[in-house]
């Protein structure tokens, strides 16, 4: 039994923040902002009235919340080429990570919308608002902020499946991690350290969340 | 004579196995107040509602000034839109927007419907604000407002649309009681600049000094009307005495 190598730990942490900044921060970014838009879109679609367009979006979801995440991620890295379509590592994980995480977020997404009280629709519509403007000024701003609580959550959930990609030779943290483990055999140093990269990540995250909910609130009885 | 401003005829409306309007006609001259009054489950809301296609009725016609809509036609959004644009509403719960400033409410309709220059939107909506008292309130938001500032602003969001009638949903049956005074001096002064006006309200006093005809409804049909000088003073029907005799002695 070997106790924590201090040396080993002190000489990894660059590498494994490396790691962090340029692999898990960026995709995790990148597919949120990229899931929340096709999440929004989703959400449209199931309210939108139109049962085959909602169809469409319900049969979705329920494809990406009844599959594993890494099964999803496979099927884009390894299984598209067999049909003539090869992806770069990278590009796949953007991809399998944004249809993912809009599968998920289309529920709060919908959820939240449909939290907004009837009453607001009908002011606006009085005013002489279309749909679409309706939507854009009025519902989705107070949707947002019924949202905020469980966008928070796929977020924060987003950062640890991030680590998912690793499997496909995208660098990102723990990939960093089992480059620098494997050589030496310090496993318990090396992952317990990347555990701690990903803890802090979702504390200010978590801290975010609060801040963000509070500031939303301002104008909501208190 | 000159046509009514506003002519709705035959409503009869549905909700489920439920027939909350059963042929209901109502006819507003303009620059005048009609009241529609009677028991809860009357259809007046309803009635009211019809009016702007917040609720579409089975069949009937509305026309206010020169947009004529027959719901058995089944109109389309467009159509109704077209309907709505004709009027202004003051909610009973006022249904501001929230997340917007008092100003950005009243800029709501001019500035985001009507896509007229903000600037000018925000001068207009400034006078209205003064013209409900609120003049001070432009930069608050909703929420910092008493109850009965939040339905003066909701009125002075209806009246920025410059529609050619406002349509009132029982607009001080959500306040406390000593905050329905304001709201209704604020409508007595629109009456008297010559708005067209249809109220919804149990306001017996708002009716009898403001309303020039009274409608009572009860069961989805129109039971009595005339000006409140007959309707709530010397009512005919037994249904109407009866309902004015509770709202006076509730015990």
């Amino acid at each position: 039994m070997n106790g924590i190598d201090w040396d080993l730990v002190r000489s990894s942490l660059g590498p494994l923040f490396d790691g962090l900044v340029t692999g898990t921060i960026p995709l995790t970014a990148v597919s949120f902002v990229l899931g929340l838009a096709l999440a929004v879109l989703l959400a449209l679609m199931r309210l939108s009235g139109n049962r085959l367009v909602a169809g469409i979006a319900r049969a979705y979801v329920s494809i990406i919340r009844g599959t594993p995440l890494l099964l999803q991620l496979f099927i884009v890295f390894f299984g598209l080429p067999s049909l003539g379509l090869t992806i770069d590592p990278w590009p796949s994980a953007i991809i399998a990570l944004s249809l993912n995480v809009g599968g998920y977020a289309s529920e709060a997404v919908r959820g939240a919308i449909l939290a907004v009280p009837r009453g607001q629709w009908e002011a606006a519509m009085t005013v002489g608002m279309n749909r679409t403007t309706t939507l854009r000024r009025v519902v989705l701003p107070q949707a947002a902020r019924i949202a905020v609580p469980s966008l928070s959550n796929t977020l924060i959930s987003l950062v640890k499946d991030t680590s998912l990609v690793s499997t496909i030779l995208v660098t990102e943290l723990l990939r960093r991690a089992q480059e620098i483990a494997a050589p030496s055999f310090e496993f318990f140093t090396l992952y317990g350290l990347a555990a701690v990269y990903y803890w802090v990540v979702c504390l200010v995250l978590s801290f975010g969340q609060t801040r963000l909910e509070t500031r939303l609130s301002r104008y909501v009885a208190a | 004579m000159t046509a009514p401003l506003l002519e709705a005829r035959g409503l009869v409306k549905s909700f489920g196995d439920n027939q909350v309007l059963r042929g209901v006609d109502v006819v507003v001259p303009a620059g005048s107040v009609t009241c529609l009054i009677g028991p809860s489950g009357s259809g007046k809301t309803t009635v009211l509602r019809s009016l702007n296609g917040l609720e579409r009725p089975e069949t009937g016609t509305v026309r206010v000034g020169d947009v004529h809509l027959d719901w058995a036609d089944r109109p389309g959004t467009r159509a109704v839109a077209r309907l709505r644009d004709q009027s202004g509403m003051v909610f009973q719960a006022h249904n501001l927007f929230p997340h917007l400033t008092v100003l950005e409410n009243v800029t709501s309709g001019p500035v985001l419907a009507q896509g007229r220059p903000r600037a000018q939107a925000q001068e207009e909506a400034r006078e209205l604000l003064a013209r409900v008292g609120l003049a001070d309130k432009a930069d608050s938001y909703p929420v910092q407002l008493s109850g009965g500032q939040q339905q003066r602003v909701g009125i002075a969001r209806a009246l920025a649309t410059t529609p050619r009638v406002v349509l009132f949903d029982e607009p001080t049956s959500a306040l406390d009681p000593e905050l329905v005074g304001e709201v209704l001096r604020v409508m007595q002064s629109l009456a008297a600049e010559g708005w067209t006006m249809v109220v919804v309200t149990h306001e017996m006093r708002f009716a009898r000094q403001v309303a020039d005809q009274v409608l009572f409804l009860d069961g989805g049909v129109v039971v009595e009307q005339g000006p409140p000088s007959e309707v709530l003073v010397e009512p005919r029907e037994p249904r109407t005495r009866q309902f004015l005799q509770r709202l006076l002695d509730p015990l």
